[in-house]
């Protein structure tokens, strides 16, 4: 769901929009749409989430409907349309994980984290929700965190325990 | 030890840059193919090759290729197929990693041989340091001139990009993963037309899985005869399999195609047996899209002979006693795993996966993800079972893509080999809640892994 209200005007830094024109070259002319994902991956790396008022920019950018951005970001799983905490751990609740552990993984994050899937802390830090397969079967259960999508393997109670507490220490 | 063609120095330290990958080899088959091949010969090679499609279909590779559409002055365009979502699959994920020159060589050489100056990688989101793995690995070519204009001195040019997607299992789908890289939802087009006539921006496109197209470099080294003679009758060559699940040593191995799965599930070489002293219940052999088996006919067929990893002998009995070798994610489950609570989980992701176009995928989905849920949960009766039996027939064949095929399979496959698991659930509902169905009589009791004698 689109979250209009609470949103704030947003500026793209020059060097986002550096980044933005190097992308858009790799298509054909007239083909700038297929940037889209690719821009939006920036924009949330940048923000934290994809808001109205950055989606709507990204639409001016790439000459673009804004509906077609919102479409696009609604799809697409990866997009939060939502804020969120600054680091969402992601783990993985497909069939091989959960032969491994996955579920006892995500009881244990809840109960450490003390939040519910998708909420975030009071600290505006931490925020968590099970995703599905993230390709990884051999080495689960594993949980991914954006925005450069650093990958834990093999996990257990205590590895999620020294991950939380090294990234709140941060 | 088994023939090696894509993993072979996977335990070379520093594989993953130029220097070391061309020190062992590497970029042979760029200059074999641009300096004294014509693109014809080299489909032509990959035709006597008999790869077929590594990301689940298993279509021959050259003849896809052959399809491929030339009118004058229009674009030709490569895309690799990266988006690797299958559960139970993560060998693609595997090698862009560790040894991602292998596929940017693999792209030269068949960009070349399909007249395409513009490829993309299209690689799932979520995968992003492997989209940073590949990008270096660009670079590196490119600084080396196996990339960009006039390459190694051939006036050939290619350009060659990768493309993030944003989080769809749907857009492994080939005009899905087109659509997405158009900029638009991961709704799979209508075919007729395929890719090799209408793809990409309406041009001839050619879409294929990471290891297909890897493994057209060992097969412009050796020669397409050579890597036919490996493997089994038409599935040819060498194929990376995914383990995962219950097994003692879960991981990417690289098979030479008929290989038992006895060997493959208990040998040392491989998987090494079921973990924590357990025994076998069943499989996923080929991503959790094909039908599961139960462990008798995992490792035998119904008249005893035993079973082969290879497209043809995984898929032996059709549906009633076999499955398929699909994208090669093969999940093993031991006695202790609930079949009902994993055609659940399955079920709920293809629920959250469905593009929604399609009535029968997007509505069915959710239907088979409830009906699993009460039963595994202790509130189902037997008639949810027959109509759990309807939903999945009732998706089956009537969706524009093989996504509502992938859905209903496991499910159709679960009843077929597990209704007396399902039958306990109604029937024992507060027991199914704290115990185990266990192995009943789905498995030859398999007490340790047999001797397998050295070849």
């Amino acid at each position: 769901m689109l979250k209009v209200e609470e949103t704030q005007p947003v500026e793209f830094s020059s060097a986002l929009l550096a980044k933005f024109d190097e992308i858009v070259k790799r298509y054909p002319e007239g083909k700038q749409k297929s940037a889209l994902l690719p821009l939006l991956h920036l924009v949330q790396a940048e923000f934290g989430w994809t808001s109205v008022p950055a989606m709507d920019k990204v639409a001016e950018y790439l000459n673009i409907q804004s509906i077609e951005v919102y479409e696009v970001a609604s799809f697409y799983t990866m997009y939060f349309l939502q804020p969120k905490g600054k680091y969402v751990l992601e783990v993985c609740r497909t069939g091989p994980c959960c032969l491994v552990g996955a579920e006892k993984i995500m009881d244990h994050i809840e109960k450490k984290l003390g939040v519910k899937e998708g909420e975030v802390t009071e600290d505006g830090l931490f925020s968590w929700r099970g995703v599905e397969c993230l390709a990884a079967c051999g080495f689960g259960p594993v949980l991914q965190i954006g925005p450069e999508y650093t990958f834990y393997e093999n996990l257990t109670e205590q590895s999620v325990d020294q991950l939380i507490d090294d990234l709140r220490k941060k | 030890m088994a023939r090696k063609l894509l993993l072979e120095h996977i335990n070379v330290p520093g594989i993953n840059t130029l220097a070391v990958y061309r020190e062992k080899g590497g970029y042979r088959a760029v200059e074999k193919a641009l300096k004294t091949l014509t693109p014809e010969e080299i489909v032509e090679e990959v035709k006597k090759s008999g790869l077929r499609g590594r990301g689940g279909a298993g279509f021959p590779t050259g003849m896809k290729w052959s399809f491929l559409a030339k009118p004058e002055g229009v674009p030709r365009y490569l895309v690799c197929n990266a988006d690797e979502s299958e559960p139970g699959t993560f060998k693609d994920r595997y090698l862009m990693t560790h040894i991602p020159h292998a596929l940017i060589e693999g792209m030269i050489v068949s960009s070349f041989a399909l007249g395409a100056n513009t490829s993309y990688i299209y690689v799932r989101g979520e995968m992003m340091p492997q989209i940073r793995i590949l990008e270096r690995a660009i670079e590196e070519a490119k600084a080396a001139g196996l990339l960009g204009k006039n390459i190694l001195g051939t006036g050939y040019d290619l350009e060659l990009y990768v493309q993030p997607g944003g989080g769809a299992y749907i857009c492994g789908e080939e005009t899905a993963l087109l659509e997405s890289l158009e900029g638009k939802r991961g709704n799979p087009r209508i075919k007729p037309p395929f890719p090799a006539i209408a793809g990409l921006y309406g041009c001839p496109t050619v879409v294929n899985n990471v290891e297909s197209i890897a493994a057209v470099v060992p097969i412009i080294n050796d020669g397409g005869d050579e890597y036919a003679k490996i493997g089994i009758g038409r599935s040819t060559g060498t194929k990376l399999i995914s383990a995962s699940g219950n097994l003692v040593k879960p991981g990417v191995y690289e098979i030479e195609l008929g290989l038992p799965v006895e060997e493959f599930i208990y040998s040392d070489e491989y998987c090494g047996g079921i973990a924590n002293g357990k025994r076998l219940k069943a499989t996923v052999a080929g991503g959790s899209s094909v039908p599961v088996l139960p462990a008798n006919l995992t490792l035998k067929y119904a008249n005893g002979d035993p079973r082969l990893m290879s497209y043809e002998s995984l898929s032996e009995g059709g549906f009633a006693t076999g499955t398929m070798l699909g994208s090669g994610g093969f999940i093993a489950f031991d006695e202790d795993q609930c079949i009902v609570r994993n055609t659940w989980n399955f079920s709920r992701f293809y629920h959250h996966e469905s593009c929604g176009q399609c009535s029968p995928c997007r509505e069915g989905t959710g239907w088979m993800e409830k009906i699993l849920h009460k039963i595994e949960h202790g509130h189902g009766s037997m008639e949810d079972i027959d109509l759990l039996w309807d939903v999945q027939r009732k998706i089956e064949g009537n969706t524009i893509c093989p996504l509502g095929d992938a859905a209903a399979w496991p499910v159709a496959s679960a009843i077929r080999h597990f209704r007396d698991e399902f039958e306990w659930h109604v029937k024992e509902p507060m027991k199914s809640q704290s115990t185990n169905y266990g192995l009943a009589n789905y498995a030859n009791p398999i007490e340790k892994a047999p001797v397998v004698e050295e070849k």
